[in-house]
């Protein structure tokens, strides 16, 4: 039996540890706003936070996961969520929208970690895939965001970018 | 009487350590030293191992490379402070620490990371290597001991011998990788021109 927290709320499930935690999300606890898209870490459709890092959730073994604090866009909460969600409405940026989940957790975890640096330096450091072509609107979106979020302190760990 | 049979019991006694001491090779002699020649045939056999893509690819300057044929690294990534990756492309969303990830095909290993600026092998001649390995201000600060308890123990290391997947063996095993590291240690850590 492995414990996954998810979203704050302890899941025990019956699986094997080496079964990808997007597996685990989608199949066996019906999470399914996180996609899958090429399933060997690629494209980034499945990202979501684990102890506040984006992660490839096809390519991570729950058995890799147990214990630590698993966000999914579902739980996705908070004052940097919040303000991306914003922008990208305001920008409209979905088109199929079926990557987008991947590129707002992408892009929230690394404001939630550092939201003083400049638009260039947050969309070099999101390497999702959009299948569309959103680029554009993402990176006006990515802008708005910068825009609205005021300077202040992060929860930027030691030692990460 | 009971002299001489204690006599005999030690010279049949003697007579077995020596035999066993022949056929299993040992020599009474002290070790020959090991001299520049050992040292120089030892390098040949590490450095044909550290030459290997597998270890080349993650001694680069900004990004990895991947396989064999040594491919760009897709999805891309880059270095970063820590030698991790940035934002929301660190070494570690996909390299599992408890190693690969059989379905998805991702390799992992404990520490997964580019090795640092001033470790980059790439480009290198074997004499240029050889001089950069046994160099502490281009190996992490180790002695030549700790340089073997590296190559030894350290989980990075040791997933370049078990790499799962389809990737092929190293051609020297581990145990003579490390056989070959005290010899070229104990020579004195000898370098090709």
């Amino acid at each position: 039996m492995i414990t996954l927290i998810i979203n704050g709320q302890p899941h025990h499930l019956d699986v094997d540890p080496q079964t990808p935690l997007l597996w685990a999300l989608r199949d066996e606890l019906n999470l399914t706003g996180t996609k899958f898209g090429c399933g060997r870490a690629l494209c980034g459709a499945c990202t979501v936070h684990i102890n506040g890092d984006a992660a490839r959730s096809c390519s991570v073994m729950v058995g890799d996961a147990t214990g630590k604090a698993i966000t999914t866009i579902e739980g996705l909460s908070g004052e940097v969520a919040t303000v991306v969600k914003e922008a990208w409405i305001a920008a409209a940026v979905p088109q199929c929208g079926y990557c987008q989940p991947g590129f707002v957790m992408a892009t929230t975890s690394i404001l939630i970690k550092n939201r003083n640096q400049t638009k260039e330096a947050v969309l070099s450091q999101i390497n999702n895939i959009c299948r569309c072509g959103t680029y554009d609107a993402i990176r006006m979106a990515v802008g708005l965001a910068l825009d609205r979020l005021e300077p202040g302190d992060d929860e930027q760990r030691k030692g990460a970018p | 009487m009971k002299l001489r049979a204690l006599r005999l019991v030690v010279w049949r006694l003697a007579f077995f350590v020596m035999t066993a001491a022949a056929l299993s090779g040992v020599s009474w002699a002290q070790p020959a030293a090991i001299g520049e020649r050992d040292g120089l045939a030892a390098w040949r056999k590490i450095s044909d191992v550290l030459m290997h893509p597998r270890c080349l690819n993650c001694h680069q300057l900004t990004t990895p490379l991947q396989g064999d044929q040594r491919r760009v690294h897709v999805p891309p990534v880059v270095r970063g402070v820590d030698n991790m990756g940035t934002g929301a492309m660190r070494c570690h969303n996909c390299h599992n620490d408890s190693g690969n990830n059989p379905l998805s095909g991702v390799p992992g290993a404990l520490h997964w990371q580019l090795a640092p600026v001033s470790m980059l092998w790439e480009g290198l001649s074997t004499g240029g290597l050889c001089r950069m390995l046994k160099d502490p201000g281009r190996n992490g600060h180790r002695t030549p001991t700790a340089l073997v308890e590296h190559m030894e123990t350290e989980r990075l290391v040791l997933w370049g011998w078990n790499p799962g997947g389809h990737r092929d063996p190293v051609a020297l095993p581990h145990r003579d990788f490390v056989e070959q590291m005290k010899i070229w240690v104990a020579s004195g850590t000898v370098c090709p021109p």
